[in-house]
């Protein structure tokens, strides 16, 4: 995404005295909540953990708020518009299994094991090297990750509102850093769970008035299917099946095999961000019991599961209604990049992530336009505060308590988790300013943060699921497992033809690129943590005890109720995924 | 779950439902009565007015549920039963 904010005239919506305090209530709330909280974040479990006292609903929605920033809804959106339904694919297959799989299979361990994060696991699991390694990695992606969120946030409101650049940084900064550092993970899950509600409440009504206008689903088929064909697309009818055009590459808008959707999308990048990703797998284990962090992403992928109606249908009623308000005529989103340079001003263009704001502003009036920026504006510092929370909670345990000062008592890490949460915010601005005047750095930070993801699921579940997996093998695979998508990637970036040897064929697209890619370098992960521990003396059993499948005692849940068991509720959302995958076939 | 010694997170949320429930709801009520100039698509559907209330109805019904005077009662009601 490159593109000259600095150039942008107009503004696409202009709000009421109304709107504005809306948005200031807002503000004025999430820093009561911090302020409210700090009593209560006075140890370190209390600050990092939460207390471990959610209920199930609470770091079930926490869970999936984390992921549910502004930009991932503007940017699925806009998806939506681009590639049509296949965009749901990423809210169904590329997140329900993975979460059933966390919540059913793998939360027993994490949660037994009582660690403090994802590292931490690998600590017990393998020894400090795999833990530093991801730690460090995580660590420095998280941040910089924040900043550049930051800067593209910044943007949307710069184009959206007309808002400064710097306005935009400086205030959402200030108000994150303020209600972390005050009240620490539980107020971050106070807000995430604030924001869930917001979501809704600003987003929903936009599908609604849609469909309206439509004339339901079959007429905004109808009309999508006239404007694609107007705009000279050769398979219209493709932008409303999510399987039947996965045949071939070619055949669907963007460009991918059904492999690639099964086993990159629904096994390696979505296992390994549901799974291992310390963002959103904080959230539960902050739940009080077992059995709350095993309903938790259950809850969590119910909910998921209905995102698509406030992110992918807005994408494709925008095909179906939006038009040019002066001459009538069918409206085409272009890459942002084009948009929002002076000659795309010049002509009036709009960004595909301009999606959900331009529905917005066709809906909302006054009142219901500055909810519905607020909840943009709210997703965006949620996750900003997610990624700060995890961020502090590594840096305190993985790199500050294990590498810097052994000897830190509780006391002293909770008052470093309180500054280096300032400094990760510190960072992120800096890094939104440097992607600010080098926006190129924006491209290579997004690739990195992929590169650790596909790697450290396969070093997780191997330990997790085989106790013969050993501390080299586990550092080593780790290690391995991410040079080769660092190679894989540069391998692409400088001779385009190896596209054909890693995602099967020249018509894969960038998505579908990144699915194979993280697909073999979970494959190369596993394989040198077999090789490497078959060939090295593994931890004794007794070492084990609850942290690997078959040593570890599960508690049993032979006298609870059928409507209070994890699977039952699991089994019901594994339905519903089905039916929806066969409904819209 | 519990925020503080009596605050939960659900009254929170009640409490930013009501407010913004409301403020929605009158700029609704307002444009009803002074119809502005740049209409909206689907302006005769007054999303606002039916939107704006059903949040303030949920909002308000959150607020009283989880407020935290409630949740006190319903605490000392359980001691003492205990």
């Amino acid at each position: 995404m490159k593109f000259s904010p600095l150039l942008i005239a107009s503004t696409l919506v202009h709000l009421s005295l109304v709107d504005f305090a809306i948005i200031i209530f807002y503000f004025a709330l999430v820093i009561i909540i911090g302020m409210y909280l700090k009593e209560r974040s006075n140890t370190g479990e209390d600050f990092f953990m939460a207390g471990r006292e959610m209920t199930a609903w609470v770091a079930g929605l926490a869970f999936l708020s984390a992921n549910l920033g502004s930009l991932e809804l503007m940017g699925w959106a806009g998806n939506a518009y681009k590639y049509g339904i296949l965009a749901a694919h990423w809210y169904w297959i590329g997140a329900i299994p993975a979460m059933l799989f966390l919540a059913l299979v793998m939360m027993p361990f994490y949660y037994i094991c009582k660690t403090h994060s994802v590292p931490g696991y690998l600590k017990l699991r393998y020894g400090k090297g795999a833990q530093t390694l991801s730690a460090i990695s995580f660590a420095a992606m998280t941040v910089l990750m924040s900043g550049i969120n930051m800067y593209a946030m910044a943007v949307v409101m710069h184009v959206v509102l007309g808002w400064d650049l710097s306005f935009s940084i400086w205030i959402s900064s200030v108000t994150v850093a303020a209600y972390v550092m005050l009240g620490g993970l539980r107020s971050a899950i106070f807000n995430e769970v604030l924001q869930f509600f917001l979501i809704w409440a600003g987003a929903l009504l936009i599908p609604i008035l849609g469909l309206i206008e439509a004339g339901g689903w079959d007429g905004m088929k109808a009309k999508m299917v006239h404007n694609l064909t107007e705009m000279g697309n050769a398979n219209p009818t493709a932008y409303t099946h999510l399987w039947s055009t996965l045949g071939n590459y070619s055949d669907n808008p963007m460009g991918i095999h059904w492999t690639g959707i099964v086993f990159g999308l629904g096994i390696a990048i979505s296992c390994g961000y549901w799974t291992t990703d310390f963002l959103v797998v904080q959230r539960v284990l902050a739940a009080k019991d077992l059995r709350s962090a095993e309903m938790a992403p259950i809850i969590g992928a119910g909910f998921k599961m209905m995102v698509p109606f406030i992110v992918i249908l807005p994408g494709l009623l925008a095909i179906a209604l939006l038009r040019d308000p002066n001459t009538g005529a069918l409206m085409h989103l272009v890459p942002a990049d084009q948009a929002w340079s002076a000659a795309g001003q010049a002509q009036g263009l709009h960004g595909y992530d301009e999606v959900l704001p331009l529905m917005l502003a066709r809906y909302c009036g006054p009142g219901l336009l500055g909810l519905g920026i607020t909840a943009l504006m709210a997703g965006f510092m949620s996750g900003m505060a997610g990624n700060v929370s995890a961020f502090a909670t590594v840096w305190t345990y993985d790199i500050y308590g294990e590498l810097i000062n052994t000897n830190a008592t509780d006391a002293t890490k909770v008052k470093m988790g309180r500054w280096i949460t300032l400094v990760g915010i510190i960072i992120s601005i800096g890094t939104a300013y440097i992607v600010m005047h080098a926006q190129s750095i924006m491209d290579y930070v997004q690739a990195l943060f992929s590169f650790f993801i596909a790697p450290l699921l396969g070093t997780v579940l191997t330990g997790m699921l085989w106790k013969r997996a050993t501390r080299a093998a586990g550092f080593w695979g780790l290690l391995i497992g991410t040079l080769s998508s660092v190679g894989m990637y540069f391998w692409v970036k400088y001779d385009p033809v190896a596209v054909k040897y890693i995602a099967f064929s020249f018509a894969a697209q960038d998505q579908a690129q990144n699915m194979f890619r993280a697909l073999w370098c979970l494959v190369i992960t596993m394989i040198v943590t077999v090789l490497i521990s078959l060939a090295t003396t593994p931890k004794p059993d007794e070492e084990l005890k609850g942290l690997v499948m078959g040593l570890t005692p599960l508690p049993r849940e032979m006298n609870i109720p059928l409507l209070k068991k994890p699977i039952f509720w699991a089994s019901i959302v594994i339905v519903a995924f089905v039916a929806v995958n066969i409904i819209f076939w | 779950m519990k925020a503080g010694s009596s605050i939960t997170i659900w009254f929170f949320i009640g409490v930013s439902l009501f407010v913004n429930g409301a403020l929605i709801l009158g700029a609704g009520l307002y444009a009803l009565i002074l119809a502005p100039e740049h209409k909206v698509v689907l302006y005769n559907l007054h999303a606002d007015i039916w939107w704006g209330g059903l949040l303030f109805l949920i909002g308000a019904f959150y607020s009283w549920h989880f407020s935290p005077w409630r949740a006190r009662a319903r605490n000392e009601a359980r001691k003492k039963k205990s």
